[in-house]
């Protein structure tokens, strides 16, 4: 069966899809996110589909149900690098793409996030031998 | 109106509706349809064929090139399934009405995305949609 690869990338989680999306995958990529997120106590998702030649509205929803879902779980999403095409179709279809935070590019992602868990993600990070 | 191409493309998986978009994207960029235009194309088909696999389980999509003039060609696509059919189609066209659990802008969503929308449903027969798009619509 195949599979979309995640990878973890330090506190966050990195998908890349570049395949042509079909129901069954993208419903696939969902379950293996939460649990990933889940598994690695990750606080931030990033999806890049800047090779997804066509988003329909049931891969729309999919995107929309992994923002909310990783919410629940204590992570942001940031979809990254949607084509021009895609965007104009996804709006005349009437899709609603409500909760995904989205970035031109998965430079600009990865700072958006990074951003977004500005107070805790560097605290954390950070080796904690201040002088008392 | 001529039809230059013809091929029938039977649907069984939600893979096929990968094929059918790869088939689909190969006629549009043989006759030079704007990327817009073909992202618009391949995302009504595979709404389309969603609702197929759905409801029907199966069905074939004949794909067609169609000539209209020097300057309009375009592509035709005809779904046809021996499904359960749809009982009020025009209640189907509807935005946000969905028999399933989807957000029911499939059939209403596609559309709004092609030149020509046709819908023929009989109950406990089947469903027939066909969309057309043309190069420059």
């Amino acid at each position: 069966m195949n599979k979309i690869p995640i990878l973890k990338m330090g506190d966050f989680l990195l998908v890349t899809v570049q395949v042509d999306l079909y129901d069954g995958l993208a419903l696939g990529l969902e379950s293996d996110l939460v649990g990933m997120i889940n598994k690695h106590d990750s606080r931030g998702v990033l999806i890049d589909i800047s090779a997804v030649s066509i988003v329909d509205s049931f891969m729309g929803r999919i995107l929309g149900n992994i923002a909310q879902m990783s919410k629940i779980l204590d992570a942001h999403t940031v979809v990254v690098g949607m084509q021009p095409a895609v965007a104009i179709t996804l709006i005349e279809l009437g899709l609603p793409m409500t909760g995904v935070h989205t970035a031109l590019n998965v430079e600009k992602g990865m700072e958006l996030l990074k951003e977004k868990l500005l107070p805790g993600a560097y605290l954390s990070n950070e080796p904690d031998d201040s002088p008392e | 109106m001529i039809v230059l191409n013809k091929e029938i493309i039977s649907i069984k998986t939600d893979q096929d509706a990968v094929f059918l978009r790869n088939r689909v994207s190969e006629y549009a960029k043989k006759i030079q349809m704007g990327l817009v235009n073909q992202t618009k194309l391949l995302t009504a088909a595979s709404e389309i064929v969603r609702n197929m696999l759905r409801y029907a389980g199966k069905g074939e999509v004949l794909c067609e090139v169609l000539s209209q003039s020097v300057l309009q060609t375009g592509i035709r696509l005809t779904f046809s399934d021996k499904g359960p059919g749809i009982k009020d189609v025009a209640l189907a066209m509807k935005d946000g009405y969905s028999t399933g659990k989807s957000l029911g802008i499939g059939l209403p969503g596609t559309k709004r995305l092609v030149n020509i929308f046709e819908i023929a449903s009989q109950p406990g027969k089947g469903t027939k949609v066909t969309i057309t798009k043309w190069k420059n619509g």
